[in-house]
């Protein structure tokens, strides 16, 4: 047994409270809530000559009474760090008590918010893979305290599946080296990348704001008049500006409308990726990231289900694509975790190799999506549009039949686009598929980690011997449109004879290595689970 | 009857295409009931509907039974042709070391669940499904698609010594 497990084993069973400082930081986040409406109650008409009192006061009270609350919060939750589980017992007057058995805990992870980063507190998240947030969360330990807490949780998880095997001479190292870097984001790259996240989202905050405003300060801001008067008042002859000028100003505004969203997209990437880094330690991938809400998430590799690999419209023609991560945890409501936002193919593939996956090479056998599939999709998107030519062209005014025409150009060009990456293949050990209308998303999933085949059949595509091929993927979905139907069979009965060899509970197996990857050395680290299985 | 021949996992071929064992014939019977059931609601909605009409001071009159007349005539099709074609339709085929369950009408779906990956295992019994001696075997997997299959109108029986087939695979495979 390790010296920090030992030390911890002497902490065991002891109910303990969260950081002092989050009440501290409870009421700061308090405070921020009710001041824009206080400024809002202090410069508008509300209650006449009393208003910066009543603004002063609603402060006050929010803050006095809201740390009050929060104060009782934090005395009345409690967690203990048990033999087999965490224990978290929380609540005022009702009480809760919420318990996780070691070996369900999938990831530790950590978060820091900017104030709370500042105070060096972290939330730390426990998930289980139970879906729909119902994960357990501690909010506000301090650094020392939640990766204490990290590192506890591996330890008795791994001792939990050592002694499930019974197996003495597994050992847990206990200080983790901090591994190779496998991808990072430099600041020059981050700007490249934030050049393509055009973003307009600043508009909608803008509105919002806007819309705030317009409620609690009584400015009628979409009131036409209250901005002409103000034209007018500055000396500008509304009926006077030309139709040049006209022109001139949609043009800048134009401009200055790509040039904001530009912006917004550098600013928003910049805050969200800052300091991206993805390490291959022992205990899987470590990924870091942001700039005011840092985040630590650790996966193990044989967690990873399944990995797409995605693209943008533009972006695709600069050769950069992103890489994340299907697993059963939760990133941020997102099922799959990014490990890998913006890369060059040729950054991707050592990644995807760590993870025990493999690129399709030169040599993958491409099936495309059946020709029948193809006219059937032209059909049915153009074909609806097409026939909606005719009433219109008959009882709406002459022009107004284009409007469907070209609807209907637009739907059949999207089912021979979409249909241009629609495609599959199968190897040895993994499958393949790729989808997209103007650039392609791929998704590579092993044959093992599957758990169910279904070929399912619409009347339209049994008559035309096509078919849809899901796949049962932990954490995702995996679908095949359009399929011929024996190519289907041919599927269904390769991916089943894969699965049948192989038990679930055996599936958190470590990788089995190929000679031809790199990382096999920093795989040694999943004995446990070796042994455990 | 089909459900006489009991399912031999070991020796069958492993033929995802080949025939299929069909269900209970109690299953069609069972499905009858619930869809009388289902339509008696619409059909004394439609009746009610047409007394309220012929007292309505309508300036045209309705023939007797314009409502009810096609509701039931409808009813009457779902009870007596839907079910017998939902029966045919549906099949199953248990193999050595998997589970294929084929269903629907017009969306057919053809499915099939490696006892390997088999989470957890319920037999279930719905009233109605108890009067005719039927179950309903559901295997749960922990993909995203298909995290439940169920294969309805087995025989009681046949159900449970299929859960207890199953299990005793899955236990073999993780010792």
């Amino acid at each position: 047994m390790s010296e920090a497990s030992t030390d911890a084993r002497t902490g065991t069973d002891i109910a303990r409270r969260t950081a002092p400082l989050s009440v501290v930081v409870g009421a700061i986040g308090l405070l921020q809530n009710v001041l824009v409406p206080a400024i809002a109650i202090g410069v508008s008409g509300i209650g006449g000559q009393g208003r910066f009192l009543l603004a002063v006061g609603m402060v006050v009270a929010a803050v006095v009474f809201g740390s009050a609350g929060g104060y009782l919060r934090w005395r009345r939750l409690t967690y203990t760090i048990g033999a087999a589980d965490i224990r978290v017992e929380s609540g005022i007057l009702s009480r809760s008590a919420r318990s996780v058995p070691y070996e369900r805990i999938q990831d530790v992870s950590l978060e820091a918010k900017l104030l709370p980063r500042l105070l060096g507190l972290v939330t730390v998240k426990f998930e289980t893979g139970a879906g729909g947030g119902e994960d357990l969360s501690l909010q506000y330990l301090t650094n020392a305290e939640g990766d204490r807490l990290r590192k506890l949780v591996r330890e008795r998880r791994d001792e939990e599946q050592a002694a499930a095997s019974g197996d003495e001479a597994v050992e847990t190292d206990t200080d983790e080296p901090e591994g190779e870097v496998l991808y990072s984001l430099p600041p020059r790259r981050l700007l490249t990348f934030g050049l393509f996240e055009f973003s307009l989202a600043v508009f909608a905050v803008l509105g919002g704001a806007l819309q705030y405003l317009d409620s609690f300060a009584g400015i009628e801001v979409w009131d036409v008049d209250l901005w002409r008067d103000l034209a007018e008042e500055h000396g500008v002859d509304w009926l006077a500006l030309d139709a040049r000028l006209k022109a001139l100003s949609a043009v800048t505004g134009l401009f200055t409308l790509v040039l904001i969203g530009m912006a917004t997209g550098v600013a928003r990437t910049f805050a969200r990726e800052w300091g991206f880094t993805l390490t291959r330690g022992p205990r899987g991938f470590r990924r870091l990231r942001g700039m005011f809400t840092r985040t630590d998430v650790v996966m193990p590799a044989h967690r990873v289900q399944a990995l797409v690999i995605g693209t943008g419209l533009v972006r695709y023609r600069f050769g950069w694509h992103g890489l994340s991560f299907v697993s059963l945890a939760q990133d941020a409501g997102d099922a799959s975790h990014v490990v890998a936002p913006f890369a060059k193919m040729d950054e991707i593939a050592p990644i995807v190799a760590a993870a025990g996956f493999h690129l399709p090479g030169a040599d993958t056998d491409w099936h495309r999506a059946s020709r029948r599939y193809l006219t059937d999709s032209i059909l049915i998107d153009g074909g609806l549009f097409a026939l909606a030519v005719i009433p219109v062209a008959l009882f709406a005014p002459p022009l107004w039949a284009l409007v469907p025409l070209g609807l209907a150009f637009f739907g059949a060009a999207a089912a021979v686009l979409s249909w241009r990456f629609k495609r599959h293949a199968l190897d040895d050990t993994q499958i393949f598929a790729r989808h997209g209308l103007l650039s392609p998303t791929s998704k590579i999933a092993t044959r093992l980690k599957l758990h169910s085949v279904e070929i399912a059949q619409g009347p339209l595509a049994r008559w035309r011997g096509y078919a849809t091929v899901h796949l049962g993927l932990a954490g995702g979905e995996f679908a095949m449109h359009g399929v011929p139907l024996n190519e289907a069979r041919r599927l269904r009965a390769s991916v089943l004879e894969t699965i049948s060899a192989t038990d679930y509970s055996r599936l958190d197996a470590p990788l089995e290595d190929g000679p031809d990857q790199a990382f096999s050395a920093a795989q040694s680290g999943f004995s446990a689970n070796l042994a455990a299985t | 009857m089909d459900q006489s021949v009991a399912p031999s996992p070991s020796g069958l071929p492993v033929d995802d295409d080949g025939a299929l064992t069909r269900l209970h014939p109690n299953y069609t019977h069972a499905l009858r009931v619930k869809t009388v059931l289902m339509a008696i609601p619409f059909l004394v909605a439609a009746l009610v509907a047409e007394t309220i009409i012929r007292d309505a001071p309508l300036p045209f009159s309705l023939p007797p039974g314009a409502i009810a007349g096609p509701v039931l005539l409808i009813a009457i099709v779902l009870v007596i042709r839907v079910p017998s074609r939902r029966y045919n339709a549906r099949g199953y085929q248990i193999s050595a070391d998997r589970l294929r369950v084929v269903r629907g009408l017009l969306w057919r779906s053809d499915t099939v669940v490696p006892f390997g990956r088999v989470q957890h295992i319920d037999v279930d019994q719905g009233p109605l499904e108890r009067f005719f001696g039927i179950a309903t075997l559901t295997l749960h997997t922990a993909g995203n698609h298909n995290a439940s299959v169920s294969l309805p109108g087995l025989e009681e029986e046949l159900a449970r010594t299929m859960r207890e087939e199953i299990r005793a695979h899955i236990r073999r495979e993780s010792m």
